[in-house]
């Protein structure tokens, strides 16, 4: 009996889930109609008693997010949906808005119609074109079955949705980054307070929240906020995607309940890449701390992972087997972090320009054991003194890779480069093995 | 309007009046305009520059640093198909290392430099949130799965010999950079319905729990 549970998947087997026909064939747009006739408060409150909790890696509570928004404040208020998924390892959005873009355009209307919004937009990334045609299609088709626009479904509430199209900016995931991408600027991250809710877009009362937590509220709205509860944790409630990556034999997402463990999920995928065993793994992308097969049973909650010493993040597990080097993995993504630090902030602009620096020499089997305290020093400034988590995402992969692969660094160094077959970890090698 | 260039027509320009309508206030139309240079140009010429500047009343420098922080807008021209490996940590280690370094080697060209018949240029990019179907190629940000090095040359053949391949998931033909810009700037090319809904690995988690897959 599988823990498997579902619901934002539930159609996407179908030829034409993408489409208005698709969705509407399985009660799409009903919890819109249902939320229109409620009182806005009535909505924020749903949302918050049903547990639902941001989808894009913070894990903040998203009815309370709504719930800061002044009301009566006679000023715009505005929804902005981060579709900008770009945390390397996660890819749970894209397949999402492809498979079904109008339950985000759905949670779009409910969420505006909440926090009083009258305009939203969802700011998507730029690398994703069918994505973006899907998306496109989706908003002109709910315009034109009068879901957008003035006075919908004759309730008196109106609201235009404007998809925004990003450039290539992993920054720009960031919420705060976003919003300036938004209003026209380079994105970078904004000193907070103000938070968004305060002052965000154009200065205004701003949510911004996940494609995923917004996908989920029509759920929420059509079933309630007790059967969301059901599912999960205690804190951590619902359901949601867990996307499993790299040596396994089967990839894919996974629909589940949070709480759900990794030898669970192994078990779905198929298992490690026959013939070898885990390694490491991250628990919601490169930016949260990796784990080993000591964690195999930790719950996949957000309480669990960070007792354990990580984060739930993304949700984007990233399956490494006895073949990968732990130091080119880090490295990678450390030269991605130096690529996308976007310059504002002298200990990530400078610290991630050190840290590939040093991971290079150490590659090389150049330098010594004493740059490992070099590179652990300067995660330390790092890590919580960046204005953005960015600082804090490129500080993650290396102190935890040290912390449990210390010996496989210094191996680099009396082996006078890597002892690693980069052959042996790709997807050509498993398939040769496997013929 | 007096300065606009020339080199810019009515449909063109009224496009940008069109994309300036989408928001509450007009310099957040900066990025889809930049799109939008890049669907006529190939990339952001001084020219499409300029007419931004104009439109928004800004000054060009304020255009160039937008243009400038953003990878995708392109100083240089693309190739009619640009190619984009993925060589973050997951796919790079799946092999993308390997397949960039034989689609270098085969079309004899550096990182972000271009073929000499103008077809394909050829970039190492960042996870392109497609990690279950790592190793990912991207053709003008249309996803192709689980490449080779063997099936990634074949590709590029194919691009450079003017066949238009299927992209895994996306539509039925992989458009060209500009047209795939034009979406990019938020017009909508009415291929939305072409393509799968969804790959086998999308669909892994759902088809064990209806039973249809172990």
């Amino acid at each position: 009996m599988s823990k498997l549970t579902p619901v934002l998947s539930a159609h996407w087997d179908e030829r034409d889930s993408h489409t208005l026909a698709g969705y509407q064939r399985h009660g799409g747009y009903n919890a819109m109609k249902k939320a229109l006739a409620m009182d806005p408060d009535a909505v924020i409150q749903m949302v918050k008693d049903s547990g639902l909790r941001g989808r894009g890696g913070a894990g903040f509570p998203t009815g309370n997010k709504w719930g800061f928004i002044p009301q009566g404040d006679n000023k715009d208020h505005y929804l902005v949906v981060n579709a900008d998924e770009s945390e390397p390892g996660t890819c749970k959005d894209t397949p999402l808005l492809m498979a079904n873009p109008h339950v985000l355009v759905e949670g779009v209307i409910i969420s505006s119609y909440a926090i009083r919004a009258k305009h939203a937009f969802i700011y998507i990334r730029g690398e994703v074109t069918h994505v973006t045609r899907r998306m496109l299609q989706a908003i002109e088709d709910a315009y034109k079955a009068g879901f957008l626009g003035k006075n919908i479904l004759g309730k008196g509430f109106d609201l235009e949705l404007t998809l925004h199209i990003g450039a290539g900016a992993y920054i720009c995931g960031e919420e705060t980054a976003l919003l300036d991408s938004l209003e026209g600027f380079r994105g970078q991250p904004r000193l907070r307070p103000p938070f968004p809710a305060i002052a965000g877009l154009y200065a205004r009362p701003t949510v911004v929240n996940n494609v995923e937590s917004i996908a989920s509220v029509p759920a929420i709205i059509d079933k309630g906020a007790e059967w969301f509860a059901s599912l999960g944790t205690e804190k951590s409630k619902g359901f949601t995607l867990f996307s499993l990556s790299g040596h396994v034999n089967n990839p894919g997402q996974f629909e589940a309940p949070l709480g759900i463990t990794l030898r669970e999920l192994l078990e779905l995928a198929g298992g490690v890449r026959t013939g070898h065993r885990l390694k490491f793994w991250t628990p919601g992308g490169s930016s949260t701390p990796i784990f080993t097969d000591a964690h195999l049973d930790t719950p996949l909650d957000y309480e669990s992972v960070s007792a354990a010493g990580s984060m739930l993040g993304t949700k984007a597990l990233q399956i490494f087997d006895e073949t990968t080097c732990v130091l080119r993995a880090v490295l990678r993504w450390t030269e991605f972090y130096k690529h996308e630090s976007c310059g504002k902030c002298t200990p990530c602009r400078e610290g991630t320009w050190w840290l590939v620096q040093i991971l290079r020499d150490l590659e090389n089997g150049k330098g010594s054991e004493a740059d490992l305290a070099k590179l652990l020093d300067i995660c330390d400034n790092l890590l919580g003194r960046s204005f953005c988590a960015l600082g804090d995402g490129a500080a993650s992969p290396i102190m935890s890779s040290i912390k449990y692969f210390r010996d496989e660094y210094i191996a680099h160094l009396t082996n006078g480069g890597c002892p690693f077959d980069p052959v042996a970890s790709t997807l050509f090698a498993s398939s040769k093995a496997g013929a | 309007m007096a300065n606009t260039p020339q080199t810019f027509d009515a449909n063109f320009l009224s496009r940008l009046d069109a994309i300036i309508a989408r928001y509450p206030r007009s310099r957040s139309a900066i990025m889809p305009m930049l799109h939008l240079v890049q669907a006529r140009e190939g990339y952001v010429t001084a020219e499409g520059i300029e007419v931004i500047a104009e439109k928004l009343d800004l000054t060009t420098a304020e255009v160039h640093a937008v243009a400038s922080f953003y990878t995708q807008y392109r100083r240089t021209p693309a190739g009619e198909y640009h190619v984009g490996v993925c060589t973050n940590t997951l796919c790079a280690i799946m092999g993308g290392d390997a397949i960039f370094a034989g689609l270098k080697d085969h079309l004899g060209v550096e990182n972000n430099e271009r073929t000499a018949d103008g077809k394909v240029s050829l970039e190492h990019i960042e996870c392109n949130a497609a990690c279950d179907y790592a190793p990912v190629v991207m053709v003008n940000w249309e996803f192709f799965d689980n490449q080779t090095v063997e099936s990634a040359k074949t590709l590029v053949d194919d691009l450079r010999a003017g066949k238009k391949p299927t992209p895994t998931r996306g539509p039925d033909s992989v458009p060209t950079f500009k047209e795939a810009s034009e979406v990019l700037a938020g017009f909508n090319d009415g291929r939305a319905n072409e393509g799968v809904q969804a790959g086998e690995p999308t669909l892994l988690g759902l088809k064990i729990a209806k039973g249809e897959r172990k």
